[in-house]
């Protein structure tokens, strides 16, 4: 009987090109910096769940010192990966890109459960990279609401005692009572002033049919500042749910076809490529890396990743219009982790709030600790979730805001969980917002009162 | 299939699975802490309360198993390390700020709190918690009181002994006792004063009350930029003599600034030889005379520029360059060995030649970040370990730098406790008699042989084989001659 060789024989545990790189493993000096901003070694309290301790196990692993078991690889299915360790690492250990590469082995290594591959392969090949499909989706979700399905399944528990996996999803779904957006609306809308940049608007898998009305109101702020705009029909899904969660092949095919679709090689670069949702924002500026050992594109993803700018982040950078219309409410700004953390951009959506008049923004104690969202964390690690959710909601509610803002779908989503879940008063706040809805109301509440 | 051992089973049924960490795997993150030593523990135990710690430790009495409390792990002294393993007792799931006591300026705290929270914790009431070590981010209050942590700003509060009033200790035998007062000046011996930096050699705190100072309504913080270390040193020395004592009074040198600089972009020209950070603090019009007299004094060393902020976002930016510079040091080789020696002000200047000497003479790269107004230096050699006797030479050249340290009447550490990484130091600046008489103070709260062994007290004084080969070897080189 001949017995296979374990891993551990071979020369070493990773598999593919995308193992993290030693010199960056290197880098970290274990000082521990990072474990006070980490979430889940905050709720789990364990060393093995925080980022210091994650990148020992990397190394661990690296050096064949330990076995890649199930136990192993549950801590880095744990991480969040917020990246809010970067932020606090002085060493700038890139962490998020260490957890991608661990989590590209992972998944080429088959290291989930059967079950996890199977619910992957049906979602994330299946659905996310096919709009009509996800558009199908979301009437599907319209039909559940609409009928009153949805209120009953909620009052009577029932998919709770049927399955809380899918309850949960439940409590996480958009409400779709919006037209969906098409992106062809986009350019339908001409800017009101002198056009002075042309911008490509990333508008998502899941924006369309959960945010509209962020979209819409994206498109009339740019528009008013004189950006013309336009969201090329081709582009699909970004693929940062894929890259995050280790599946870099398709995440790689996914940038190709919008590298494609929104940088084609027979038209010039748009002068920016535009996003409001901070997770696919980060991944898309990481678009040279991804594909950096492609012949064909790697060029060009660089060039593409090079325009990619946050909404925010373009307002600020372009200069953007004084808002005149008052918005009296007290707001409450949630740092999406993918935009502050990864991205740095941390003081343009509150330039953009701070600039609307009559708007109080009350700051959070910890307004960039992550929500619980993290993609598809909230499904998949929903416990965890959910008590990084209710901390923050404590944070949120403590502030006195009438609402909370943020910039992110995902974000929006958990925290619109939250509200139902954790705002026992009888003034229940109403459902998250993104930061450039309330420029657009501030806008158009100023063009209102001009015209009265 | 690794099974529990009888030890890891009793603690599993005292305090729960979620609560006990022993695979192999798992074990591996917390045999480090923020220096190159290792150790090995058995289990990882996580109270959740006092009645927690009191059951883990006759279960570790049980077994004669080591005992070794831990906080966040992000010491500079191996103190948190399991250096003979056995049990580690992690303190960190005990976090709770139980009270704040405005009007006596007090809060009381488990050991797990973050000293960052604390601190904005206390904010809320317009105090502060004074101690703040570099890593106050990440370190615990119970970390900090077994090391006797410090910080830039203890120049003018004192380090964390001048700021715990009581604590409720488990002892080596599983007892609960209350020591100190609320009060700030109790009758008897200092017990406080026995239990803050033992580092963990003699119980284990489970509640701490800790004082509360007023925040400053003015601070100044001013920034001096100079050409050499010495024209440096020497501004520090004038500045300590002329009585004023700043709220931090911080050098960096020129490594360092080029560690930072790339990553912070605090404004550190990066040809300059040393920086001074100096704050001033407290009533407006103090810290106008003072910010005045200390601008002056800076200005008769020649420095290449002088800054000054009053803005906090402007003051943070500048400490900013300072508390991130260890981990910065990152940047520029992969490893580095953060030494902690102490000297007379006065000897500030010799002694950093020195260092520098040393230094060049090992082929190690040092970049220096310290609390000068204190003399508490922290050169830092940088290397690979990687490098085939790399870390041999860095081991050497920390030998004689902490060496050189005590030959100018200085000491071994300053804040961050003698742990097991100098512990072999030790009888370079204590007699036997000296070191025996601690031990009696030790066995004074009872059989604490299994708690933190190895720690302070170097090689063949209560821990059996395990030690630090390359002190020993140090010891060998330059002689165990007592310095006192």
């Amino acid at each position: 009987m001949t017995i296979a060789p374990s891993p551990l024989d071979s020369e070493s545990i990773w598999m593919t090109e995308d193992r993290p790189d030693a010199g960056e493993l290197g880098l970290c000096v274990h000082c521990g910096f990072c474990l006070n901003a980490c979430p889940t070694y905050h709720d789990l309290g364990v060393e093995t769940d925080s980022p210091r301790g994650r990148i020992a196990l990397m190394r661990g692993l690296d050096d064949g010192r330990i076995e890649w078991s199930p136990r192993v690889q549950q801590h880095f299915d744990q991480c969040l990966q917020c990246r809010a360790c970067e932020t606090a690492c002085p060493s700038k250990v890139p962490y998020g890109r260490l957890m991608e590469a661990t989590r590209a082995e992972a998944f080429a290594q088959n290291r989930w459960p059967r079950r996890q591959r199977v619910f992957w392969r049906l979602i994330m090949h299946g659905l996310f990279p096919y709009p009509g499909r996800m558009r199908l989706a979301g009437y599907g979700l319209k039909l559940y609401q609409r009928t009153g399905l949805q209120a009953l399944v909620r009052k009577t528990g029932l998919l709770a005692r049927l399955s809380p996996r899918l309850a949960d999803i439940d409590s996480l779904s958009p409400v779709a009572d919006r037209p969906f957006y098409t992106n062809n609306e986009a350019s339908q809308v001409k800017p009101t002033a002198p056009v002075r940049a042309r911008a490509a608007l990333i508008t998502g898998c899941m924006m369309p049919l959960a945010y509209p009305e962020t979209h819409r109101a994206t498109v009339r702020v740019f528009t008013r500042n004189g950006v013309a705009v336009n969201a090329p029909n081709a582009q699909v899904c970004c693929g940062a749910l894929h890259a995050h969660g280790g599946d870099v092949e398709a995440a790689r095919d996914l940038a190709r076809r919008n590298i494609d679709a929104i940088t084609p090689e027979s038209a010039d670069l748009p002068d920016a490529i535009l996003i409001n949702a901070a997770g696919c924002g980060s991944h898309l500026k990481e678009y040279g890396h991804l594909l950096r050992n492609d012949t064909a594109y790697s060029e060009r993803a660089k060039a593409f990743a090079a325009r990619v700018r946050d909404v925010h982040e373009y307002l600020v950078q372009i200069g953007f219009a004084a808002p005149e219309g008052r918005v009296e409410r007290t707001v409450t700004y949630q740092d999406s982790c993918h935009l502050s953390h990864a991205q740095n951009v941390r003081s343009a959506p509150r330039d953009v709030l701070r600039s609307i008049p009559g708007l109080t923004l009350s700051e959070m104690r910890k307004p960039d600790k992550c929500c619980g969202s993290a993609g598809i964390y909230s499904v998949v690690q929903s416990d965890i979730s959910k008590r990084v959710l209710a901390e923050k909601m404590e944070d949120v509610l403590s502030t006195g805001a009438e609402q909370v803002c943020t910039a992110n779908p995902g974000c929006m989503l958990q925290l619109d969980a939250g509200i139902s879940r954790f705002d026992d008063d009888s003034q229940m706040m109403p459902r998250s917002t993104h930061a450039i809805e309330l420029l657009d109301e501030s806008y158009r509440l100023g063009d209102a009162a001009g015209n009265g | 299939m690794k099974t529990p051992t009888p030890l890891v089973l009793d603690l599993i049924d005292a305090i729960g699975e979620e609560a006990v960490v022993w695979h192999d795997e798992d074990l591996l993150v917390y045999e480090y802490d923020g220096t190159i030593d290792r150790g090995n523990p058995d289990v990882i135990a996580l109270p959740a309360n006092t009645v927690d710690v009191v059951s883990l430790i006759k279960i570790a009495n049980k077994y004669e198993a080591p005992v070794t409390p831990r906080g966040a792990g992000t010491g500079l002294s191996g103190g948190a390390l399991a250096a003979k393993g056995g049990v580690i007792i992690g303190m960190n799931r005990m976090r709770r700020i139980l009270d704040v006591d405005p009007e006596n300026k007090t809060a009381l705290v488990q050991p797990g709190v973050v000293n960052l929270d604390l601190g904005s914790e206390a904010e809320r009431y317009g105090l502060a918690y004074a101690p703040d070590p570099s890593s106050q981010r990440a370190c615990t209050i119970g970390g900090n009181i077994a090391e006797n942590a410090g910080g830039p700003h203890t120049l003018a509060w004192g380090t964390t002994t001048n700021h715990v009033l009581a604590l409720e200790l488990v002892t080596a035998d599983g007892e609960v006792q209350w020591i100190g007062h609320d009060t700030r000046d109790e009758p008897g011996y200092d017990l406080v004063g026995c239990v803050v930096g033992s580092e963990g050699t003699v119980g284990i705190v489970t509640q701490a009350l800790v004082r509360l100072v007023p925040r400053p309504t003015a601070v100044r913080t001013m920034l001096a930029i100079y050409d050499s270390v010495r024209q440096a040193s020497n501004a520090v020395s004038a500045v300590v003599a002329s009585g004023i004592v700043p709220a931090a009074l911080e050098m960096i040198d020129k490594m360092t600034i080029a560690a930072v600089e790339p990553v912070l972009n605090t404004g550190f020209p990066l040809d300059a030889e040393a920086v001074l950070l100096v704050e001033v603090d407290g009533p407006e019009s103090q810290v106008e005379a003072e910010g005045a007299r200390v601008e002056g004094i800076l200005n008769r060393f020649e420095p290449r520029e002088l800054r000054s902020a009053t803005d906090p976002e402007e003051r943070e930016h500048l400490w900013a360059g300072r508390k991130g510079a260890i981990g910065a040091l990152g940047q520029i080789m992969p490893n580095y060995y953060l030494l902690d020696g102490v000297v007379p002000r006065t000897q500030l200047p010799d002694v950093l030649d020195g260092v520098y000497e040393i230094a060049e003479r090992y082929r190690l790269p040092v970049a220096n970040m310290f609390h000068a107004g204190d003399g508490n230096l922290h050169p830092c050699l940088l290397f690979d370990e990687r490098e085939p006797g790399a870390t041999e030479r860095v081991l050497d050249a920390g030998g004689e730098i902490m060496r050189l340290c005590v030959d100018a009447g200085g000491a071994i550490t300053g804040e961050h406790g003698v742990g097991l990484e100098k512990r072999d130091y030790l009888p370079w600046i204590f007699t036997e008699a000296d070191m025996d008489t601690m031990k009696s103070l030790r066995a004074a709260f009872g059989p604490t042989e299994n708690f933190n062994p190895c720690k302070i007290f170097p090689k063949g004084h209560g821990c059996g084989e395990a030690g630090h080969q390359h002190a020993q070897h140090q010891i060998a080189k330059f002689g165990p001659k007592a310095f006192v």
